[in-house]
């Protein structure tokens, strides 16, 4: 068994381990035996609907979405060779937030119209950040820069749709501008776990070719990859898992940079890389989802204050790091 | 009898980046089973007809033929599966050990799901034998020195066991010892195994000691191709390279061997 795997075992007990104390723990605090009372569907209704409806989806959903952040990061990380080069810096998740305020406000809040919302933001924000960062091709440093800007502009604008908003629509879209997973039902889940699923399987599909990649676009063409085609597609993908994450728990930042940099130092290679990327995502994202829920009692911060200040403490160890070196 | 025509072809080419006409009209054949240097100053031309000839830049007009076949028409999966190229840089992944760089070269072999079968466990095994690498099979390849990072690049594109080879500049970066061994090697892929390569060299006198048949480019056009001891000349060498020399034998190899005379001796 090769260190990548011993490592994921470890991600997977962690994840159970935190899944188990998301949905026990709480005000109305559930026991093992209530838990085991429910699997075999002889458990009291208020149970039920507390760990099936209220605690489960967030638990769920915390774990697909950070699986799919941690994913989203890896690939663009893969792609422009550069640990800062991840969707949440370029701005792509406020874009698609900010496809979400537009439809908010202008049509019908249905989940399937939101999920919609968010891809067409999330494309529409890549697209841009990508056109103004050409010049016979794309250099990585000029697009991070442009996406950094892309990003202030976007977050300007969704602060201006949020406050023209209605105050009922204005209230929740403001709790939710710093990413959230409250009040998450199963209702609203449907869209975005079915484009979640197809964006992470097409991935998988894809993740042989980005490996060869790394190494250099003439190699990888050399040993057979469609080189093009293959980054517009890797690209789709990793804006579409971005996007469709944020059309239900909004822009969470530094997920999606974080989760392939832990699991590069984890597996200190290049096999499972990818999984191990999906599982540092979900794990962070429900830990950190579980210490706003839990650590500043009575208060629910959103989970995005909290992966916001991760980030910016992984910045500043950067930074040290880097300050030392020179 | 039909004519067997030969298995790479480049027809009416002009090639070129960034709006630059580096050549017009340029045909080339790659005769089968010879070992094909092309030799020519800086910027005559030569990288860019490699890439050329193996997909990774498509000619401006004209096309490339492999087996007869348009190659921009072919899948590049398909390409690889026939002809193997290594590029003047390619980056290793850092962590990555030289068996695992190497077997990524049977990547055009594997179906989507390919599991990894005993034949490309055995075509590595043998790509690292031929380039004396077997040895260090479990090295992260970020450790080896410049020469056996260059011979590990080499069996990556010999997994890949494809009948024709393309190699540019693959000497540079490498001392003498390590560049005369994988000449060698180039020699013995195309001896005893019958290979086709291609190889784009800086030094003429190896070019002349190693190839099979030479191709001398200036300024995008080929000026002579054909065996070394019938095409090199001291015209030759002035017309290319507009460098005075005498042409002496090979006291080893009994091939042309080229002594510039340098200033002010005539």
């Amino acid at each position: 068994m090769n260190r990548a795997m011993i490592q994921a075992i470890w991600l997977l007990a962690l994840c159970a381990l935190l899944a188990f104390l998301g949905v026990t723990r709480g005000a109305l605090p559930v026991t093992a035996a209530q838990l085991w009372q429910l699997v075999n569907g002889e458990a009291a209704r208020n149970v039920q609907l507390i760990v099936l409806e209220w605690r489960l989806p967030r638990v769920a959903m915390a774990l697909l979405i950070g699986a799919a952040l941690g994913i989203s990061g890896a690939i663009f990380q893969s792609l422009l060779r550069n640990p800062l080069g991840s969707p949440d810096i370029l701005g792509f998740n406020t874009g698609a937030y900010s496809g979400v305020l537009v439809a908010l406000m202008l049509f019908h809040q249905t989940s399937e119209i939101i999920t919609l919302a968010a891809l067409i933001g999330g494309v529409l924000t890549a697209a841009l950040v990508y056109l103004f960062a050409w010049r016979n091709g794309v250099e990585t440093f000029r697009l991070i820069i442009v996406g950094i800007s892309v990003r202030a502009l976007l977050m300007a604008l969704n602060g201006w749709l949020i406050i023209s908003a209605s105050l009922e629509a204005a209230l929740s879209a403001g709790l939710w501008s710093a990413g959230s997973l409250n009040g998450i039902t199963w209702a609203k889940t449907p869209p975005v776990i079915a484009v979640l699923l197809l964006a992470l399987l097409l991935t998988s599909l894809l993740a042989r070719r980005m490996r060869l990649m790394e190494m250099g676009d003439d190699t990888a063409c050399a040993l057979g990859v469609p080189v093009e085609r293959t980054r517009l597609w890797l690209m789709l993908l990793g804006v579409v898992l971005t996007a469709a994450s944020t059309a239900l728990a909004g822009p969470i930042s530094f997920v999606a940079l974080l989760a392939p940099q832990i699991a590069r130092r984890l597996c200190g290679g290049i096999k499972g890389a990818l999984p191990l990327a999906a599982l540092c995502g979900a794990l962070l994202l429900l830990a950190a989802d579980y210490a706003a829920q839990h650590l500043f009692l009575p208060y629910q911060l959103p989970v995005g204050v909290i992966t916001v200040s991760l980030g910016g403490l992984y910045l500043i160890a950067l930074l040290v790091r880097e300050a030392r070196r020179q | 009898m039909r004519e067997k025509i030969a298995r790479l072809q480049g027809d009416a080419l002009t090639l070129g980046y960034d709006k630059k006409i580096v050549a017009e009209a340029l045909s080339v054949t790659i005769p089968d089973g010879e070992l094909t240097v092309i030799i020519g100053p800086n910027a005559c031309g030569k990288s860019t007809l490699l890439r050329a000839l193996s997909r990774l830049a498509p000619p401006l007009k004209g096309q490339v033929l492999l087996d007869g076949e348009a190659i921009s028409r072919l899948s590049t999966k398909e390409v690889a599966r026939r002809l193997g190229l290594l590029p003047q840089s390619s980056q290793a992944p850092s962590g990555i050990s030289v068996s695992e760089l190497v077997a990524r070269g049977r990547y055009p072999h594997q179906p989507l799901f390919g599991r990894w079968r005993d034949e490309d466990e055995a075509a590595v095994q043998q790509a690292m034998r031929a380039t004396g690498v077997a040895d260090i099979a479990a090295q992260p390849v970020d450790q080896l020195s410049g020469g056996q990072r260059q011979r590990v690049w080499i069996a990556m594109v010999l997994a890949q066991q494809t009948p024709l080879l393309l190699l540019d500049e693959p000497t540079t970066w490498l001392d003498i010892t390590h560049q005369i061994e994988l000449l060698e090697l180039m020699q013995d892929l195309n001896q005893q195994h019958g290979r086709t390569l291609v190889v784009v060299l800086h030094d003429l006198n190896q070019a002349c000691r190693y190839a099979t048949h030479l191709i001398a480019m200036r300024s995008g056009q080929i000026v002579a191709e054909g065996r070394p001891s019938e095409i090199i000349t001291p015209e030759l060498i002035e017309t290319v390279y507009g460098l005075r020399c005498v042409i002496v034998e090979d006291p080893v190899a009994h091939t042309p061997m080229i002594v510039p005379l340098g200033r002010g001796r005539n």
